[in-house]
């Protein structure tokens, strides 16, 4: 869009030096060009990655928009009802359920999930045998197809499935975990959290990794303990990796949607409906596009304003000051 | 380290030793512990393997064991015949590899724009780009779905492939890796006439290997794991992926435990293949970037 209206308007004397102000750097354009400059260059570098960024991503989302003022069925021709799909969606009592399900599988989740990691990556960085080799372990499910890990850990699960047989022999009778609605949102969280701390752990041996082992050395030598170590130099030195983890994580769990889909269905009831499984169901099961949509829009409002509010937290916490 | 030490003179040997002594002692029992955490954790892929094996009315019982009364290999002939469970695999390859390919010729160029061209609006262009990096994509399912629907597309490889090669996170990593490469290199080839391209292609790239090699891995798996996009845009089994197909098998077999877990083993052995070869790759483009693999 505005590249194609304006080309060439910046010499091409900027573009490879930008910093430069001498004329004799000054990079002659492949014969033919002359003076067109970077703006038509920069366009046909530009165009097929702007193009499918425009088509695939601008337009969808403003699409979603729009779809969701229609009555929209899969086959047939929409009608335009302006808000009434808001209207609905906030008197829909499953929406809630739905939303509350997500923000609680969310909440959960990343707390489980960077607890667990950061405990990890601090046991790697303790003197260990083959330390890379079992940071690829944990690894492991984030690789693998998801709904091959759903689907193994709904045999696990099952009523008479193997955790139950393993409490029997303990004398414990064990629950119908993914059946029984006080326990599904809970199995569905923690093979979520099974699924993926791995990739947290990476992320954060990265970061504990970029401490300068003088500054550890530096505390042991001060008999500082290991608790105010990890409390007030670990910590605060690997909060930028911990708040992108947070972030990044926290984006993800609002999307959840294979786990439920495969493991319990959403059931037992909607106790382990989630907001993309109730977006797809609406759209592609129950054939409200236009519903469908008002729901997308929530969720990316919701995720909005999370991350927003993440952002406007990390000062309280974060320390960029290396 | 302690082959090292052995081999010092015998003086400084005899002082470090039971220190030395403690140390590894604690360092092995340390690596046991975390091996048996290790264990656990990777028992839901051995219960996975073990149950494949299985007749099927051993699946469940009230006393597991690994190995049932036979070994049956069979489970994998017939998990793999009961579903085209090869063209899956073939499916989910092709996909993954062809949108690897593609999301890597947009991330170049696109990187290389941002990067190394001047034109106008660009930073604020790229900032639109950065913006969407955390856009949930299940946002755009319904009017991608629509589109394709339109243009006629919906069950082809086409829709698998083109909507999500596109997204800003290639772009963005590699514009980060664009801008370590001083300018001097190019400035040398662009002098001596060769092209842009020619300097992207013979200049730039051979630099950037390695970060070329994480993104081509995290688009391959994104692609390969990918499930409710080709659940929504996908209608016949001839075009399934692998975790459409698994799904699909669930439908048809749901009760068949065996042969399910046989095709999950054969769902998860190819990416078991990728960690084991890239695994380079995979830990430096999470350290790195950890936006990839959606």
């Amino acid at each position: 869009m505005a590249i194609s209206t304006s080309p060439g308007v910046i010499a091409s004397s900027e573009a490879v030096a930008p910093a430069a102000d001498q004329p004799a750097v000054r990079i002659p354009t492949p014969a033919g060009k002359k003076k067109k400059g970077d703006g038509l260059v920069a366009l046909a570098y530009l165009a097929p990655g702007f193009t499918g960024f425009v088509f695939f991503i601008v337009v969808p989302l403003i699409g979603s928009l729009v779809i969701s003022l229609f009555e929209w069925p899969l086959f047939g021709s929409p009608t335009f009802i302006g808000f009434a799909n808001y209207e609905k969606l906030f008197g829909d009592p499953t929406f809630y359920t739905v939303l509350l399900n997500t923000v609680i599988f969310a909440f959960v989740y990343t707390a489980v999930n960077l607890a667990l990691a950061l405990g990890v990556s601090l046991w790697l960085t303790t003197k260990l045998k083959f330390s890379g080799f079992w940071r690829v372990i944990f690894f492991l499910p984030a690789i693998t197809p998801m709904v091959a890990n759903a689907l193994i850990w709904r045999l696990m699960l099952s009523q008479d499935g193997l955790l139950n047989s393993l409490l029997g022999t303990f004398g414990i009778e064990g629950a119908s975990w993914l059946s029984d609605s006080r326990f599904a949102l809970l199995a569905v969280i923690t093979m979520s959290v099974w699924q993926s701390f791995g990739y947290n752990v990476i992320v954060l041996s990265a970061g504990l990794g970029g401490i300068p082992k003088e500054i550890l050395e530096a505390s042991r030598v001060d008999g500082t303990s290991a608790w105010n170590r990890l409390r007030f130099i670990i910590l605060p030195m690997i909060s930028p990796s911990l708040f992108f983890t947070m972030t990044m994580t926290m984006i993800g769990a609002f999307q959840v949607f294979v786990q439920p889909q495969i493991l319990t269905q959403g059931g037992p009831g909607e106790s382990t409906n989630t907001f993309v499984l109730y977006l797809y169901r609406n759209g592609f099961v129950f054939d409200k596009l236009g519903y469908a949509s008002a729901l997308a829009w929530i969720l990316f409002i919701v995720v909005m304003l999370i991350t927003a509010l993440q952002f406007a937290g990390q000062k309280k916490w974060v320390n960029y000051d290396k | 380290m302690t082959s090292d030490t052995v081999n010092r003179p015998r003086r400084v040997k005899t002082r470090m030793r039971p220190a030395q002594r403690r140390t590894a002692v604690k360092t092995w029992a340390n690596t046991a512990a975390i091996a048996v955490v290790a264990l656990v954790f990777t028992f839901p892929f051995i219960w996975m393997f073990f149950t494949a094996l299985k007749p099927e009315d051993e699946v469940f019982s009230s006393s597991p064991t690994f190995i049932g009364s036979e070994v049956r290999w069979q489970n994998f002939s017939d998990a793999w015949t009961l579903v085209p469970f090869g063209r899956f695999i073939f499916n989910g390859f092709f996909v993954s590899i062809l949108g690897a390919l593609l999301s890597i010729i947009v991330a170049v160029l696109s990187a290389y724009a941002f990067s190394r061209l001047r034109f106008k609006f660009r930073d604020r262009l790229f900032l639109l780009y950065v913006l969407t990096l955390v856009l949930p994509q299940e946002v755009l399912v319904v009017p991608l779905f629509i589109m394709m629907n339109k243009l006629g597309l919906v069950d082809t490889y086409a829709a698998l492939i083109v909507p999500f090669a596109f997204t800003a996170f290639g772009t963005f990593l590699m514009r980060q890796f664009f801008l370590t490469i001083p300018l001097e290199y190019e400035e040398a080839a662009l002098i001596d006439g060769a092209s842009r391209f020619r300097t992207l292609w013979s200049v730039l790239l051979p630099q950037l290997t390695a970060p070329l090699s994480v993104l081509a891995v995290f688009s391959f798996i994104g692609y390969y794991n990918s499930y409710l996009w080709p659940l929504i845009v996908i209608n016949s089994q001839d075009l399934a992926t692998v975790p459409l197909g698994l799904s699909m098998f669930t439908g048809e077999r749901g009760t068949q435990w065996s042969l399910m877990m046989a095709a999950a083993t054969l769902a998860v052995i190819p990416s078991l293949i990728i960690v084991a070869l890239l695994q380079r790759q995979l830990i430096k483009g999470v350290a790195l970037g950890g936006f990839g693999g959606r």
